[in-house]
């Protein structure tokens, strides 16, 4: 165990304790709040593995949401698979998908890398429209009963969605904080800090950012088939820019590179589109100035801030 | 109607749509190869283009040419000094720096048609065309208006190429596209410039909105067609290059047109976005752009 | 004594636009030498070592290592085979910490032992003390003999410096010049260097490039001595003896 090691998995095991303790004391909407916003923070998760630690900003991350959402939602409603399939079903679409784009994207960098990456998520957006008749286009698909009970759970009843939400939150949480400590997430690192001398240094750039955007895509694709599951619901609007957006905002605000970032911008950003939705309906608004506050202001996010002034140690 | 007519109709409306498309990635390209600054939000200032041309019509009394004129005037004008306050007031904070501006332009997207939405509503209006004479050809009647929308883009790109190429101003735009801190050597304001390019961008692209109004309406998320196809065309036609952008958007437009006409718009769109991406992957330089 | 062939070029030559930046340049390099590259501004040894590294792709010519052909490899492969590269405009995580800068090296070799491999890779250059500074926060000495850490900690057969003492002071420049002398023979050194006193105290065989070309290659005695390379560069160094 290095110098920090029993803080860091302290703090960490510490928040999935408390998220656990939350079932019994959140009242029935907040509950559900919760339950939404730690898929969310899976899906983030996922985004900030490729751009907070390794400098990938893919503007097109709807498209492994996506991918996975309709990955299980498909095989759930065409081929009837139990929600367990289902799931690997929607966690191997996200992962295949990444492989894919990224294979091709990972050719280029920087500005190119995200208009890239943007134009194969508005290609998915559009294919989901264009092939309605299979995948339900906006109006999306109603998933069965059948493929709501994973493993004796019942996703389509409040606790044991939520469990659910909170068991995948916390692998996910766990296995993005093993990540980064082990000699990989050490490389990825470098791969965003310095490229030039990584390769220099032997580590082949093409072959790190393509590894991490898999995994990306597994975490994206996870999320995906988490939410659609859950919520009994799969439709075009996931694919749409809107879900590219929101995970970059979600990490910018949070600390992009820093793991417990993606969750803390999830729940901050849900609950002020939440708030100020009863004051205005103006949302768009909401989430275009936090956007701009952030780049402007705060590009460092709240628990960006946090490492740089007092906590040096949060990894 | 036989397969002949058919086509040429498809040709001629692919014709009006290269024109607009111009007009639109010519301020995309100039933003780009000045600033070297994505510019998402470009679409949106084609969207404040056209519902402004709808106030600004609904607003003029008399016959609907004045008002016409007034909006080809004014919302240009507009929706440039819109751009030149978010120049100054974002872009420039940011230090023109490529991910930064792209994501802040994302926010000025979502800003502008939440302003859109609030003040326009969420419906789809028309606007009455200036004139409405109706050309007879031996297979189909054709809306002249469209004609002059093909007249009237190609005489704004000629400015625009007189602009560039001929006068003080172009020059300037020209030599800090190229280099810019040997521009700032010679003493050009490369703030000043900026802001002035980024406002032609988006005034270009209002133009192109307010003559397309007319024959389409006025729909506060009508920005993101526009941007895509123009996105294409800039990235198709190589950066910095006008001739390419030309060239690429009479392409872009023809094809997009006739596919739209034969096929279904939807797999248009896939075909066009897929093409970008590819674009960028395995030719960065476009068709006419100089090779990275 | 026979000396093996760690590092041959022939015919070795790059182009920018119609500037012949190395101009079919025939090198060899033997094992365990330490071996200066030295020229006037702008004769190609920049270039040439980029070619040898994998960062510049050559028009013509070929390079191997170890008798196998090289040239189509990519720098990262190069690095696997046994070349570290040190840069001369210093290229270091400036805002990682020094430890995580070296650990980055030797992790490259394996991850047994991590720790204890970086902490004797800093003792080696002298930087165990700095450790937990940042990078980007060290004095520019400092940051070359990082980079040189990292260099080392790869364990290369083969390690090439760009201009490694530019910028150092003299105290600094005595101990590097004593780190070099303890590589050889396990590692072989290639130096592109200015500094004179660095070259003839160091260096086993010089290359003097000119134009892009070799212009002589040599003991330093004999390259001292070289009319054609006075003219072209030592000039004054060799009037002051």
């Amino acid at each position: 165990m290095t110098r920090h090691g029993l803080k860091i998995w302290a703090l960490h095991l510490g928040l999935i304790a408390v998220l656990l303790a939350l079932n019994w004391v959140l009242p029935a909407y907040h509950h559900t709040n919760l339950a939404r916003i730690m898929v969310f923070a899976v899906f983030a998760m996922g985004f900030n593995i490729a751009f907070g630690y390794t400098g990938l900003l893919s503007l097109g991350h709807a498209l492994l949401f996506a991918a996975g959402m309709y990955g299980a939602g498909l095989s759930a409603s065409l081929w009837a698979f139990p929600a367990l399939p289902a799931m690997i079903a929607g966690l191997l679409a996200g992962g295949g998908m990444a492989a894919v784009v990224g294979s091709l994207a990972l050719r280029t960098s920087g500005v190119a890398f995200m208009i890239v990456t943007l134009m194969f998520a508005q290609a998915g957006y559009l294919c989901v429209l264009y092939f309605g008749n299979v995948t339900g286009g906006d109006e999306g698909i109603v998933i069965g009963a059948q493929s709501r009970v994973l493993v004796g759970i019942n996703l389509s009843a409040d606790t044991p969605r939520f469990l659910f939400a909170w068991a995948l939150f916390g692998a996910a949480l766990v296995g993005n904080l093993a990540l980064m400590r082990a000699p990989f997430g050490r490389v990825m690192i470098a791969m965003r800090e310095n490229e030039d001398r990584s390769r220099m240094l032997g580590y082949d750039p093409y072959r790190t950012k393509l590894i991490v955007m898999v995994i990306s895509g597994l975490y994206a694709g996870i999320a995906g088939a988490a939410y659609g599951l859950m919520f009994g619901y799969v439709g075009a609007s996931f694919a749409a820019i809107q879900y590219s957006i929101l995970p970059m905002i979600w990490v910018l605000l949070g600390g992009a590179g820093v793991v417990l970032g993606p969750f803390v911008g999830a729940l901050f950003m849900f609950y002020l589109i939440d708030i100020s939705s009863s004051y205005t309906t103006a949302n768009l608004l909401v989430v275009g100035v936090a956007l701009l506050v952030l780049v402007l202001f705060a590009p460092r996010g709240l628990l960006g801030y946090a490492r740089d002034r007092w906590l040096p140690w949060l990894p | 109607m036989d397969f002949g007519p058919y086509l040429l109709l498809a040709v001629m409306e692919g014709l009006v749509m290269s024109a607009a498309l111009a007009l639109t990635a010519v301020g995309l390209s100039l933003v780009f190869g000045v600033m070297r600054v994505v510019n998402v939000a470009h679409g949106e200032f084609f969207m404040l283009g056209a519902v402004g041309a709808w106030f600004v019509t609904q607003a003029v009394p008399g016959p609907p040419w004045i008002g016409f004129v007034v909006a080809l005037v004014a919302c240009p004008l507009m929706v440039a000094g819109v751009a030149a306050v978010a120049d100054k007031l974002v872009l420039r904070r940011l230090h023109y720096d490529p991910e930064a501006t792209i994501l802040a332009t994302i926010g000025l997207l979502y800003i502008i048609q939440q302003a859109a939405l609030s003040i326009y509503g969420p419906d789809a209006r028309p606007v009455e065309a200036p004139f409405t004479l109706r050309l007879q050809f031996p297979w189909f009647g054709y809306s002249g208006y469209k004609l002059f929308v093909i007249a009237a883009a190609l005489l704004i790109l000629a400015a625009v190429w007189w602009l560039m190429t001929r006068t003080k101003a172009g020059l300037i735009m020209r030599a800090t596209q190229q280099d810019r801190t040997t521009a700032q050597a010679f003493g050009i304001n490369v703030d000043r410039v900026y802001s002035g390019v980024f406002a032609l961008g988006a005034g270009l692209a209002a133009i192109a909105a307010v003559l397309i109004v007319p024959i389409s309406q006025a729909y506060y998320l009508m920005g993101s067609d526009p941007l895509l196809l123009a996105f294409i065309v800039v990235i198709i036609g190589g950066l910095g290059s006008l001739r390419g952008t030309l060239v690429a958007a009479l392409v872009i437009g023809l094809s997009d047109g006739v596919i739209s006409m034969f096929f279904s718009p939807t797999l248009a769109k896939i075909l066009a976005t897929l093409l970008v991406a590819m674009v960028l992957v395995f030719r960065p330089q476009g068709l006419f752009g100089a090779k990275p | 004594m026979a000396a093996m062939t760690l590092l041959q070029a022939r015919g070795l030559t790059r182009h920018y636009g119609g500037l012949r930046a190395v101009d079919r340049v025939d090198f060899d390099l033997a094992a365990g030498e330490i071996h200066a590259l030295i020229g006037p501004n702008g004769a190609g040894k920049t270039t040439f070592v980029g070619l040898l590294s994998g960062r510049v792709q050559p028009d013509a010519g070929t390079i191997s290592f170890h008798g196998k052909d090289m040239t189509r490899l990519p720098p990262h492969v190069r690095v696997g085979m046994g070349i570290a590269y040190t840069f001369q405009i210093t290229s270091i995580y400036a805002r990682l910490s020094v430890l995580e800068n070296v650990a980055l090296a030797v992790q490259r070799r394996g991850t047994k032992d991590l720790h204890a491999g970086t902490v004797a890779a800093l003792h080696r250059v002298g930087l165990a003390g700095l450790a937990d500074q940042i990078a980007g926060t060290l004095a520019y000495g400092h940051q070359r003999l990082l980079e040189i850490a990292m260099g080392l900690a790869l364990q290369p057969q083969l390690l090439i410096l760009d201009e490694p003492t530019q910028g150092l002071a003299n105290a600094e420049i005595e101990a590097f010049k004593s780190l070099i002398q303890s590589l050889i023979p396990a590692t072989t050194i290639l130096l592109i260097e200015h500094n004179m006193d660095v070259v003839m105290d160091l260096a086993d065989r010089i290359t003097v490039l000119n134009f892009g070309t070799v212009l002589a290659q040599g003991t330093p005695a004999a390259i001292r001595g070289n009319a054609a390379v006075q003219n072209a560069y030592l000039g004054a160094y060799n009037a002051a003896g």
